[in-house]
């Protein structure tokens, strides 16, 4: 009964299953799906090195330190970092007294313990990265309409990570003369659709609203020792710097995964050798014999009573 | 308590004894783990599973109960609390890391266990209740898996709790007030969330429950083996102790050394990016993807694309809970009594078609939808069904199986003189 219940229900699936299926054929070939344009006009992110990549991998302080200068400098005029505590920048190598100036330039809203009117004051480094807006609607209006995203977490939050955010930072081609990899110039659905928007064919529909933020070489000023700021060392500094934010606590994973491993294969060695121990006579002798043969088990224990006796 | 030689508890010092005349718990797990639970001797590596299983429960729960120590189930704070876990609480990432690739280790292990019984008959007489209580335990952590993936209140986590729950509103009439009275709202919110950390915090205790009883009706007619073929005699076992205590300790060894290079080294290799960008109700992700192990069952509700009597929807979200209800009539689909793939065949060939086929349905589940991977996922969801309802019970009735050994030593000895001589003996080559 079963089977037979069993086999109209399979039937019934399955056939239902194969005219989706003849249906997906004919809709196929009777209207063969064409190649979007940003399908064929977008780009993947070549890979971007950092000394953070690998099981070994630790952060590099100097150039956390200049993207936290590009961070302040260039994206935080729209961007906020509010995961961030400035407290945590004593991860980039600065001291206590620096932490404190570097949150010192920076207010945050509070309550005037006097009058209890809402205030500003200077921030501490308990505080965290301001937001350059108050709310989004704030953002919105000043951006036609689009929201700057909080950048702490967006290299964990696009694919490709840092090598996205490098690749859409250099990325800004003109679209009246880009033309992708098999010589194709952009179709006009291609094109920004208004002043607002900006051709980058990293991004997934090939315009956003962010205008190119790093767009001259020395646009910021190293300290010296740092090596030049041309684009491209701007964009791997700061995506450098937002891998950090995004994972912190990477250098600790880092290390503590190499001791787990370390015991795990020692451990497993030791398991494996106790095993192979264990196991040395039964495997060997696949009819229990010598002491694990019942017989030989049953003497024993005979023997053993006996000499209690 | 499984064989009529298996060794009663013996204590063997006056508290030992003084404890087992009060409460018999040593007894308990001698009996169940320890020297008392004879194993057929010739398992193999494939049988490790149910262990690594449990042992991933186990890590499931302790590293779950310490994160709720810390998370807050708030619409408003979910998000922000596990970034919390993540950045403040010591050791706070591991945990969460632990927790989160440790949902795809428990599926590894507990996938390699069924695919294991399905190879070897281990759904059969007179283990048939031993494989659906297996299935219950699979359907919970099914549930488990979502609703905790729905707890960081990411935009995967939400767009999953929006597309799952609307499952649901597929039946019609009593569908759409079915959905929302899951969700305590028309859209997952609030409500939603405080009663999927509430079930999820519930769940692995029942699971718990669930595995006790498989393991109970497990013990009764003792494990399957390689073979098939029943346990004859004490010469066809082993104790469970120390001999499997031995194999699956090393052996859980070097699961876990695995497990741990993705906690440490690819942490985020298994989930999606977009659950790193806060919920938003009002911005619908382009590609909703649930995690790597519902993409199979995710294929077969996505193959249906045609309204034949019932909307397309309605026939994806039957067939989708068909496509696992349908293994609790296993036993009874499958009568063919040789229990071992190793001695069919025929069953063999459409076991690895089967096998081939569930990673292709993985494949489409995953991937973006395009003519060519829809078409795929049809014929391969065609297959999934056919195999079960269709494949099996006729191959079961038609084939011609191989002679089965006659015991379980005879099939480790191969004949070989070698291998049977007695200890101590010299023998020629």
């Amino acid at each position: 009964m079963v089977r037979i219940l069993g086999n109209i229900v399979g039937a019934v699936f399955a056939g239902v299953l194969l005219l989706a299926f003849g249906g997906t054929v004919k809709d196929y070939f009777s209207e063969p799906p064409l190649p979007s344009v940003s399908e064929e006009f977008h780009l993947e992110p070549e890979h971007l090195a950092l000394s953070s990549d690998g099981p070994f991998g630790k952060y590099d302080k100097a150039q956390l330190q200049r993207g936290l200068q590009i961070y302040h400098e260039v994206c935080s005029g729209c961007h906020s970092l509010n995961r961030v505590a400035f407290r945590d920048l004593k991860d980039l190598g600065y001291n206590e007294a620096q932490v404190k100036n570097f949150a010192a330039q920076f207010e945050v809203p509070d309550v005037n313990p006097d009058t209890g009117e809402p205030a500003l004051r200077k921030a501490l480094p308990s505080d965290y990265f301001p937001s350059p807006y108050a709310n989004e609607t704030a953002a919105r209006a000043a951006n036609n309409n689009a929201v700057p995203p909080d950048l702490s977490l967006i290299t964990k939050s696009r694919e490709g990570g840092a090598s996205y955010v490098h690749a859409l930072l250099t990325g800004y081609r003109d679209p009246k003369t880009y033309k992708n990899e098999k010589g194709e110039p952009l179709p006009k659905e291609g094109m920004p659709a208004s002043a607002t928007l900006h051709f980058n064919p990293y991004f997934a529909n090939l315009n956003l609203a962010m205008p190119a933020p790093l767009n001259s070489d020395g646009q910021v000023t190293y300290a010296p020792g740092n090596p030049k700021p041309t684009v491209n060392q701007m964009a791997s500094d700061i995506s450098a710097f937002l891998v950090w934010t995004a994972e912190p606590k990477l250098e600790n994973r880092h290390r503590a995964g190499i001791a787990v491993l370390i015991f795990l294969i020692i451990a497993t060695a030791l398991g494996y050798l106790s095993y192979q121990n264990v196991w040395a006579e039964a495997k060997r002798k696949v009819a229990p014999v010598g002491p694990l043969d019942p017989e030989n088990k049953a003497k024993r224990t005979r023997a053993t009573a006996k000499a209690r006796d | 308590m499984s064989f009529a030689w298996a060794k009663p508890y013996e204590p063997t010092t006056a508290l030992g004894r003084w404890i087992d005349d009060r409460m018999p718990l040593p007894r308990l797990v001698y009996g169940a783990i320890g020297g008392g639970y004879p194993v057929p001797r010739n398992l193999n590596y494939l049988w490790n599973f149910g262990v690594l299983s449990g042992l991933m429960l186990v890590v499931q729960i302790v590293t779950g109960i310490v994160m709720a120590m810390h998370y807050h189930a708030d619409a408003g704070g979910a998000f922000n609390s596990v970034e919390h876990i993540m950045r403040d609480v010591n050791a706070g990432w591991m945990l969460r890391y632990a927790h989160a690739n440790g949902a795809s280790f428990f599926f590894v292990a507990v996938y390699i266990h069924i695919f294991r019984g399905l190879f070897y008959g281990s759904y059969k007489a007179p283990r048939e209740l031993v494989w659906m209580l297996g299935l219950v335990i699979y359907l919970l952590m099914m549930a488990t898996a979502f609703m905790g993936y729905v707890l960081p209140w990411g935009q995967m986590s939400y767009w999953g709790a929006q597309v799952i729950t609307g499952f649901f509103s597929a039946f019609p009439v009593v569908g759409e007030p079915i959905r929302v009275w899951l969700l305590g709202g028309f859209a997952p919110d609030q409500a939603a969330l405080t009663r999927f950390f509430a079930l999820h915090y519930l769940l692995p205790f029942v699971i718990a429950g669930v595995v006790i009883l498989h393991i109970w009706s497990l013990h009764i007619p003792g494990s399957n083996n390689p073979t098939g073929v029943d346990v004859k005699d004490e010469k066809d076992t082993l104790p469970f102790h120390p001999f499997y205590t031995a194999k699956d300790g090393w052996f859980m060894g070097l699961f876990v050394t695995l497990y741990c290079l993705f906690i440490f080294f690819l942490p985020n290799s298994l989930g999606h990016p977009d659950n790193y960008i806060p919920a938003n109700p009002l911005a619908t992700p382009a590609h909703i993807v649930p995690e790597w192990y519902f993409w199979p069952f995710y294929a077969i509700l996505r193959s249906f694309t045609v309204d034949l009597i019932l909307p397309a929807k309605l026939w994806g979200v039957l067939a989708m809970f068909g496509s696992i209800l349908l293994l609790f009539f296993l036993p009874w689909l499958d009568n063919s009594p040789v229990r071992s793939g190793n001695y069919r065949p025929l069953f063999k060939r459409f076991f690895w078609l089967l096998l081939i086929d569930v990673a292709i349905l993985g494949y489409v589940g995953g991937a973006h939808i395009s003519p060519f991977n829809v078409a795929l996922g049809q014929i391969a969801a065609a297959y999934y069904f056919a195999h079960f309802l269709i494949i099996l019970p006729w191959v079961s009735r038609n084939e011609k199986t191989l002679p089965l050994p006659t015991s379980i030593t005879a099939s480790v000895l191969h004949g070989e003189k070698a291998e049977s001589a007695p200890l101590g003996a010299k023998t020629v080559a």
